[in-house]
Formats: C-alpha cells, sequence, structure tokens
C-alpha cells in the first residue's frame, strides 16, 4: 500500500518514463523518419506530466506526505514548481527543434534524429529525481541521467565537429564535476553516518569537523560545476557554442533549472544547520559570477557564446537569492528562474529564427547587423530579450533583479547587494550592444526569417511573457514560489 | 470629473499611439503622433484646470493592486501637475519639429517618442517608490533609441555613455529605495514623505539618490553625457533631454531628497552647493568657447541647472519657488533654443556657428524668436528666467552670500555666451552666400515657437499663474524642512515696521490722503 502511495507520488515520472521508453522503441523500428511524430508525443507527454502536477501548485504541498520509497523522493510544493519549469523548457526545447535540423547548419545530416526528443524526455526524468531528491543516493541518480542524457544531446550532431567537441567537453569535465560531488558525499557520509538529507543534517549540527568541512565545500562545487557558477564555469561558452542551438536552448533553461533548484534543496535541507559554512562560498560564487560573467561577454564576437556568458551572469543573480538563506530569498530565486527561463528560451529562439540568404543560421554579431530593417518583429523581440536580461524597466527581466534584490536588502546583507548591483551595470553593456547592431549599424544582407508556426508561437508567448504585460503575472507567480519556498524551509 | 481617471488616460493616449505608429507608414505615423499628443495636451489642460489650488495636496489619486511588491498608484500635487505640463506642452511641439527632418523609420521614431511621453507622465504621476522607479528608470530605453538611430555622426558612444551613466546613477538609488521600504513598511511615496529615518542611515540614503538624480541633472562632474547626447540626439531629442529628462533630477531632489531625508540633506549642502558653484563658473567659460551651437546650448543647460540645484538647496520658500520656475522656464528656453538651432540645421546641415552669420537680415522673424529666447536664457526682466534665476538667488542668498555671488556671476557669463552665440548667428555681415539663401521660418516652425514665446512672456510677467499651484506644496516642504535647515549667514534681522511710507511727505495741512489717516488719531 505503502508503494502505492509513493508511485502515485512519483506519477509525472513515470508518465515520463513510460513515454521515453515507448518513444524509443517507436524510434528503434520507425527511423528518423518517425521523428517528428516521437517530437509530438513527447510534447504530449510533457504536458500530460505537467498537468499532473498542477493541483499540488495550487494548493500547496509539503509535511511527510510527501515523502515517497521511503525517504528517497520528497515530492514537495518546491520540487513540483521545479518540475512545471522544467516541462515548460523541455516543450521549448522540443518544438524548436525540427526546424533547425532541416537546415542547413545541421551539416550533412538533414533531418531531426529520433533519439531527440527521447533524450530530451530521460533527461527531464533525471532532473525530475534531481529536484526531488531527499537522498544522496537518488541526487546522484537523477544527477547522472540527466547528465548522460545531456552529454549525447550535445554531440548529437555526429558529422560536426564542433558538436562533438562540445559534447567530448562536456562529458570530460561533468563527469569531473560528478566524481568532486561523489567524493564530496562521500566525506559527509562519512563523517555522519548516512545518506538521506534529514540524516545528514542531524550529523552536522554543532561544531563541524575539516571533514565535513571539506564534503560540504567538494558538494557545493560539484554543484556549482553543474551550474556554471563562476569559478567552475569554464566549458559553459565552448559547450554553448558547439552544441546545436536547440540543445544549447534546452541546456540554458531546463539542466540549470533543476541543478539550481538542488542546489537550494541542498543547502538548506541538509546544511540548514550551518548556514555560517557554505553563505559566503555562495556569496563569492554569486558576486563572481555577476562579474565574471559580464567581463567574459564583452569582448564576444559569437552570439551563442554572448548567451553563455548571459547565463553565467544570471546565475550569480539567481545565487544572491540563495545567498540570503532564507524563505525570501528562496522564493525570489524561485521568480527569477521563472523570468529568466523564458528569457533565455525566447532569445534563442529568435536566435534560432535568423537564417542568412544561404539558409544558415546567424551566429555572429556581424550577422545580425541592421537586423531592425530586414526583420523587424525579430529585431524587436530581441530588443525586449536584452533589455529584460540587462534588467531594465519596464520588462518584466527589471522583476526578477527587483525581487532578488529586495530580499538580499531585507536580510540585511546591503553592501553584498550594493556591489552586485553595480557590478549588474557592466552586464548591461554588452545587453545594449546586441541592441546597438541590430538598431543603429547599417544592415548587412538579407536576412531571411521564414520560420514555422512553432518558432512564431514561441517567441510571441514569451516576448509577451517578458513584456510589461508580464507583470500582471506577478501576483500568482510570487503566491506559487512563496508556497515552493515555504516547503523548503519546513524543515529548517 | 470625479472618478475620472485622467492621469491614466493622459497615458494610455500616447501608449495607444506608440502602438498604432509601429504598425503605420511614414505620413500616417506623423498625423497619428501629433493627434496622440495633442489628445494628452487637451487632457492636461483639463488636469489643469480640474486642480484645486488649496484643496488636498494630492489630487486625482488612483490606486490598483495590480502587481506583487508594489502598487500601481498615481496622483499628482502642484509641483508634479507643473512638470506634466511641461511634458505635455513639449510633446507636440516635439512630434511638429521631427516633421520633415527625421525620414528615416519614422513609425518606429514617432513610438519612441510617445512612449517616452507615458513615462515621463508616469515619472511625475507615481505615488510607490518602485513604480516611479519604473517609469523612471524606462525612459532610457526609447531615449537610447533615438539618440542611437537617428542621431548624428558620433551617435553610437553618444549613447553608450548616456545609458551605462544613468543606470548606473540609478541603481544605487533602487538599492537605498529596498532599504527604504523595508524600515518604513511601505512603499507609498506620501507617506515615506513623512517618515523620519534615523539621522545615520539618512547619509547613505541621501547618497545613494544624488547618485541617480546628480547624474540626471546633471551636476559637475558628472555632466559629461550630456554635450555628447544633446549634440548626436536629433532636434526634438534636445528639446525633450534638455525640456524634460533633466527635470527628473530636480524634481527627484524635490520629491525624494529633501523632504525624506531632511537631515541628510541639510548635512551635505554644502556638497551641492560647491558642485554647483564650479558647475555655474566651469560650464558658462566652456559654453564661451564652443564652435558648436548644440554644444553650447547644452553646456548652458549644465550652468541653468546648477542654478536650480543651489535654489532647492537653500532651504527656504524663495529658493524653492525659484528652482522649480528655472526648472519650467528653462524647461521651455532651452527646449525653444534648441529648436532654434533645429530650424536652421534643417536647411543648412551644420550646427557649427561660423557657418551662419546675418541671419537677422534673409531671416527676421527668425531673429526675432532666437532673440526672445536668448534673452530669456539669459534672465531679462520680462522673460521667465527672471522669474526663477532672480527667486533661485534671493533663496540661496539668505543662506549663503558667497554662493549666491559666485552663482549670479553665472548671469553675466550667460549674458556673454549667449549675446556673443547670438551676434555671430544673427548680426554681422552674411558672409556665407549658402546660409544668406535660406529662407525664413515656415508655418509649421511658426507653429512649433509661437507658443513656447507666449509661455516664456506669460511666466514672465505673471508668474503666478505657475506659482498658485506650487505654493501650498512647497510650504508643506518648507515646513518639513525648518528643523533640519541650516542656519543662514543672511542673519535677516526684520526690524520695527517703519510708521509711514517711505515715501511719504511732510505733513501738510490740506493734504488730502495725510490728513485723513492724521485724522483718525
Amino acid at each position: 500500500m505503502e508503494f502505492a502511495a509513493s508511485f502515485a507520488l512519483v506519477m509525472p515520472e513515470l508518465v515520463l518514463i513510460a513515454a521515453g521508453l515507448t518513444l524509443l522503441l517507436v524510434a528503434a523500428w520507425g527511423g528518423d523518419k518517425a521523428a517528428r511524430l516521437i517530437a509530438i508525443a513527447a510534447v504530449a507527454a510533457f504536458f500530460a506530466a505537467g498537468f499532473l502536477l498542477v493541483p499540488g501548485l495550487h494548493f500547496g504541498v509539503d509535511g511527510p506526505a510527501t515523502l515517497a520509497f521511503g525517504g528517497l523522493i520528497k515530492v514537495d510544493s518546491f520540487a513540483l514548481f521545479a518540475k512545471a519549469l522544467i516541462y515548460l523548457a523541455a516543450i521549448g526545447a522540443l518544438m524548436i527543434a525540427p526546424a533547425f535540423f532541416d537546415g542547413p547548419s545541421a551539416g550533412t545530416e538533414r533531418g531531426m534524429r529520433a533519439e531527440y526528443p527521447v533524450l530530451i524526455l530521460f533527461a527531464a526524468v533525471g532532473m525530475s529525481i534531481m529536484v526531488s531528491a531527499n537522498d544522496f543516493m537518488s541526487l546522484y541518480l537523477g544527477l547522472e541521467l540527466n547528465s548522460l542524457s545531456a552529454y549525447v544531446l550535445a554531440a548529437i550532431l555526429r558529422r560536426d565537429p564542433r558538436s562533438g567537441e562540445a559534447g567530448l567537453k562536456y562529458f570530460v569535465l561533468g563527469a569531473l564535476a560528478s566524481g568532486i560531488l561523489l567524493y564530496g558525499m562521500s566525506l559527509l557520509y562519512g563523517f555522519t553516518g548516512g545518506t538521506s538529507f534529514t540524516a545528514v543534517r542531524a550529523g552536522l549540527t554543532g561544531e563541524m569537523g575539516y571533514g565535513a568541512l571539506f564534503g560540504v565545500i567538494f558538494v557545493l562545487s560539484g554543484l556549482a560545476f553543474k551550474i556554471s557558477a563562476v569559478p567552475f564555469h569554464m566549458w559553459t561558452p565552448d559547450v554553448y557554442e558547439g552544441a546545436p542551438t536547440p540543445v544549447t536552448a534546452f541546456f540554458a533553461t531546463a539542466p540549470k533549472v533543476a541543478a539550481v533548484a538542488l542546489t537550494a534543496r541542498v543547502v538548506f535541507e541538509v546544511f540548514g544547520g550551518q548556514v555560517a559554512a557554505w553563505q559566503q562560498i555562495v556569496m563569492f560564487m554569486a558576486l563572481a559570477s555577476i562579474i565574471f560573467g559580464a567581463l567574459g561577454a564583452i569582448g564576444q564576437e559569437n552570439l551563442k557564446r554572448l548567451l553563455a556568458y548571459s547565463s553565467i551572469n544570471n546565475i550569480g543573480f539567481i545565487l544572491l537569492g540563495l545567498a540570503v538563506a532564507n524563505a525570501d530569498g528562496a522564493s525570489a530565486m524561485l521568480v527569477y528562474l521563472f523570468i529568466y527561463v523564458a528569457m533565455s528560451l525566447g532569445s534563442f529562439v529568435a536566435l534560432l529564427m535568423l537564417r542568412g540568404e544561404d539558409g544558415a543560421l546567424f551566429e555572429t554579431f556581424a550577422d545580425i547587423r541592421g537586423l531592425s530593417v530586414t526583420q523587424p518583429a525579430i529585431a524587436w523581440a530581441l530588443l525586449l530579450f536584452m533589455f529584460s536580461l540587462a534588467g531594465i524597466p519596464p520588462l518584466l527581466g527589471f522583476y526578477s533583479k527587483f525581487v532578488v534584490f529586495q530580499a538580499t536588502i531585507e536580510a540585511g546583507l546591503v553592501a553584498f547587494g550594493a556591489i552586485a548591483i553595480a557590478a549588474s551595470v557592466i552586464g548591461a553593456f554588452y545587453y545594449i550592444k546586441f541592441v546597438k547592431v541590430m538598431f543603429f549599424d547599417e544592415p548587412a544582407g538579407v536576412a531571411t526569417g521564414k520560420s514555422g508556426a512553432a518558432h512564431w508561437v514561441l517567441l510571441g508567448l514569451t516576448a509577451l511573457i517578458v513584456s510589461p504585460l508580464g507583470y500582471l503575472l506577478t501576483p500568482s507567480l510570487t503566491d506559487l514560489a512563496d508556497k515552493a519556498a515555504a516547503s523548503l524551509f519546513l524543515t529548517v | 470629473m470625479e472618478g475620472l481617471p485622467i492621469l491614466s488616460l493622459m497615458m494610455l493616449a500616447p501608449l495607444a499611439g506608440a502602438a498604432a505608429c509601429l504598425f503605420a507608414g511614414a505620413t500616417a505615423a506623423r498625423w497619428i503622433a501629433l493627434g496622440a499628443t495633442l489628445v494628452t495636451f487637451v487632457l492636461g489642460v483639463v488636469l489643469w484646470s480640474n486642480y484645486q489650488i488649496g484643496g488636498p495636496q494630492w489630487q486625482f489619486t488612483e490606486r490598483a493592486e495590480l502587481f506583487a511588491g508594489f502598487s500601481y498608484a498615481l496622483g499628482i500635487d502642484g509641483i508634479a501637475l507643473m512638470l506634466i505640463m511641461l511634458s505635455v506642452f513639449l510633446m507636440p511641439v516635439c512630434i511638429l519639429a521631427s516633421w520633415e527632418s527625421v525620414q528615416k523609420r519614422v513609425g518606429e521614431y514617432m513610438a519612441a517618442f510617445l512612449f517616452m511621453e507615458v513615462l515621463m507622465i508616469g515619472t511625475f504621476a507615481a505615488q510607490d517608490l518602485f513604480l516611479f522607479y519604473v517609469f523612471f528608470e524606462a525612459g532610457l530605453i526609447p531615449m537610447y533609441l533615438i539618440i542611437g538611430v537617428w542621431g548624428g555622426d558620433n551617435r553610437i558612444y553618444a549613447s553608450y555613455k548616456f545609458f551605462l551613466y544613468t543606470l548606473f546613477g540609478s541603481v544605487l538609488m533602487l538599492i537605498a529605495m529596498f532599504w527604504m521600504v523595508a524600515e518604513a513598511g511601505t512603499s507609498d511615496i506620501p507617506t515615506l514623505m513623512q517618515y523620519s529615518f534615523p539621522t545615520s542611515a539618512q547619509t547613505w540614503l541621501w547618497l545613494a539618490f544624488f547618485a541617480s538624480f546628480a547624474v540626471k541633472v546633471p551636476m559637475w562632474p558628472l555632466h559629461t553625457w550630456l554635450p555628447d547626447a544633446h549634440v548626436q540626439a536629433p532636434t526634438a531629442g534636445s528639446v525633450i533631454l534638455a525640456g524634460v529628462l533633466l527635470k527628473l533630477g530636480g524634481y527627484g531632489f524635490i520629491r525624494f531628497s529633501l523632504p525624506m531625508f531632511p537631515e541628510a540633506s541639510a548635512q551635505f549642502a554644502w556638497l551641492v552647493f560647491a558642485l554647483s558653484m564650479i558647475a555655474v563658473v566651469y560650464t558658462s567659460l566652456v559654453a564661451l568657447v564652443q564652435t558648436d551651437m548644440k554644444k553650447l546650448i547644452a553646456y548652458s543647460s549644465v550652468a541653468h541647472m546648477a542654478i536650480v540645484t543651489v535654489g532647492l538647496f537653500a532651504f527656504n520658500v524663495q529658493g524653492l519657488e525659484g528652482a522649480m520656475i528655472v526648472m519650467l522656464s528653462h524647461g521651455l528656453v532651452s527646449g525653444a533654443l534648441f529648436l532654434c538651432v533645429g530650424v536652421i540645421y534643417d536647411r543648412l546641415h551644420t550646427r557649427e556657428i561660423a557657418r551662419y552669420g546675418g541671419l537677422a537680415i534673409n531671416m527676421p522673424y527668425y531673429a526675432l524668436f532666437f532673440l526672445l529666447f536668448t534673452m530669456a536664457s539669459i534672465g531679462l526682466p520680462g522673460t521667465s528666467g527672471f522669474v526663477g534665476e532672480f527667486l533661485s538667488l534671493a533663496g540661496i542668498y539668505q543662506t549663503s552670500s558667497l554662493v549666491a555671488l559666485i552663482c549670479t556671476t553665472g548671469i553675466i557669463l550667460g549674458a556673454a555666451y549667449m549675446l556673443y552665440l547670438y551676434r555671430r548667428v544673427a548680426f554681422g555681415g552674411q558672409v556665407n552666400a549658402d546660409a544668406a539663401a535660406m529662407r525664413d521660418i515656415s508655418a509649421r516652425e511658426w507653429v512649433m515657437m509661437a507658443p513656447i514665446a507666449a509661455a516664456v512672456m506669460w511666466m514672465g510677467v505673471y508668474p503666478e499663474s505657475f506659482l498658485a499651484p506650487m505654493r501650498a506644496d512647497i510650504a508643506v516642504l518648507d515646513a518639513r524642512l525648518a528643523a533640519a535647515a541650516p542656519a543662514g549667514d543672511a542673519k535677516l534681522a526684520p526690524g520695527a515696521p517703519r510708521a509711514a511710507a517711505a515715501n511719504a511727505m511732510p505733513h501738510h495741512e490740506g493734504s488730502e490722503t495725510s490728513s485723513a489717516k492724521e485724522g483718525a488719531h
């Protein structure tokens, strides 16, 4: 009976796993011709899984009733919020993929491979387990399921050397990070005698020894790699540049959400009794990410690399909410994540819609010169995303910075917040460069914007969220995020 | 008028116009923009005529809880009313000024201007601290585009400088706002204006707000973005920049820095005075040697805004009223001067002073308007400039004679550079054949200049119309500042009132008036 209750709790994951396995068989027999059908089925599966999250999200769930499989999994409001975001981002990544793989940018192998939607499904399952992990074992399981799918996704254009390079780099460095994380976990296990979050937390009370402290540091370093926070960010630009653009869009959104949510859960639920031990680390990572993410982006000519640095920069602001170490900060972080997903997804969709005369995707600043004349709709949408990423009101990106900084100041970290916000001005420099190139420079050549309805729908939707109208969403968004954050702090 | 959300309507009209302009052709966009700004202006007139002088401090209030974290709260007092009137008055003029000179991407240009108008009205009308910030900061986007897309040769540098300077100033203010809201528990501006923050915290808060407003005003040495932005912006962009955007800084001081942190304002008055004195003298001297007309007027703006800041920090009614009138007057006059430059720039496509000369011969009406605005900029009695500068300097004289002395030299230097400019452009021989061949102002240009000229004269001759709505609000502000006001060096000692008028004649039998008075004894 208890097993049945557990299965009921993980129903969304079960839907996704069932869909993934079935579609894998379809892919094996149907081949790449069935790819589009598989993608549609995968989107449907995500919608079904997402639909299952709605009641829990709406009413808020926490407490012992959310524990499944003897405490390995915890499906509280926080996990539900993160899952909803992950599924939305995954749907986006699936919607934009077919058109890309049909174009000449995909290299010699035209057409979407049938494995692509399946891998996204498995990655999403892994991420779902990550965000609802309540034990270091389930955490690692989810993380690896996600990472292994992601390595393959990065290298999915087998004949494109850049894609292969991205996959290999991601794999080698990802494996290293997993190793560091695993080492930290083993240290914690050794010093506390348990792998479940509650056991480790109980073992970490009082004066913390060096061994346990090293465990905390190693675990945080491993997680920092996954969220690409400075100083563990160096892989991000290379992987983002090399991976096929839809995959990059996926990497910039869903796994980020999962890794950030996981980090939040670990620091609050496991290290929640030892705030002093990790707060400085997170503060350092936040400031360093904001500053290096901004400085690194300044010299970039490649748009995907630039967006990679932008994501590092944004992770810094998200970590700012984490560093506050209270429920307000966690709620602000979740609001930021939602807005960040919309902004990143929108930017990547816009990039995917821009093709030159030969049909190749635009990749550098030189390509998008004068875009406001040749492709006004896309240029205006990109303008919204860039100003939003820079945090300029009245766009919704301002609201994300607003909540994070408000939480920081209310917690009394005034100097920290002041430095971070001053550093955010550096970031504004390259976002407005984007606008400058599109609007102030003379057009470079013909840009064809012939894109499918899926792209336009996604672009319109994200632009609408980011536009000032998005502020009307903020009351319900804040409400959901507050519930999610509250469930996270139930144990503290 | 009860219940009609007129402030929201005033923002909705240009917003709808902006949306329509984006999709309209060039000619249609011009007419839509003109129509939208005129509708807004008419609404502004309705607003002013329904404003009750001596009524409640905050009128036309609206409130809706649309967002999490802050509310959509609007409302105006007399100060905001006057600045809103300035904005809506200048806006149709700006559209007319760009009628022919802007030929590329007209729809987007007009949309940017109309969006700018929405934000300006919103900034002055916002009653929620964060709503104010949203409007205040959002102005960066349209202005960045206006300078960058339709500006001159060096527009990219200017637009970057404008954007990053102002952004850096504002973000620190945002941090201070978070702190204030956390401390006071509300983001309602009228409540915060009465809230007493701890004196030690005021210092930091004041500095954070100062960082933002000093860039916007701009105060020396943070003014360097202004000449660049002005020179590169299209004519109408300069008008809006000088006419309204610079006023946001002054408005910020009068709405936030002074009433919310009175002690810190008194503590830092010396800083404001020092920077203003340097600005008045230094930028006036710089203006004297400019060869570019727009740059000259831009530097003169910095000098005039310094008169505003000394007036604000004089901590008395004259100073505050003077500062407000200088702001309104400078908005009109510098806007008009930029229009004057734009008129001849459209004909000859150069702003270099030496390329003109003797325009009074072939463009007499133009020379007349230009002369009027030049005189108003100098502060000739009868024009708006005189009223403002006189009140402002009279106010500061009570606080510090030295500051008054040095700032008054600004008037002399102002006369020097403005008259020198006028002499070189309008008088003298017609040295350049192409300049001599220019035709006088067209009907469209008449329509642009004449209303501003009328307003300048009105404000100069009968400033009461403009002072009356603000009087009660300035009195409230003065009362709030009274406790913190620094001791002035004027030591005004009221003497015993004279028994008779100073010009009364010695007593004579049979003198009608005096006999009537004396007879009462």
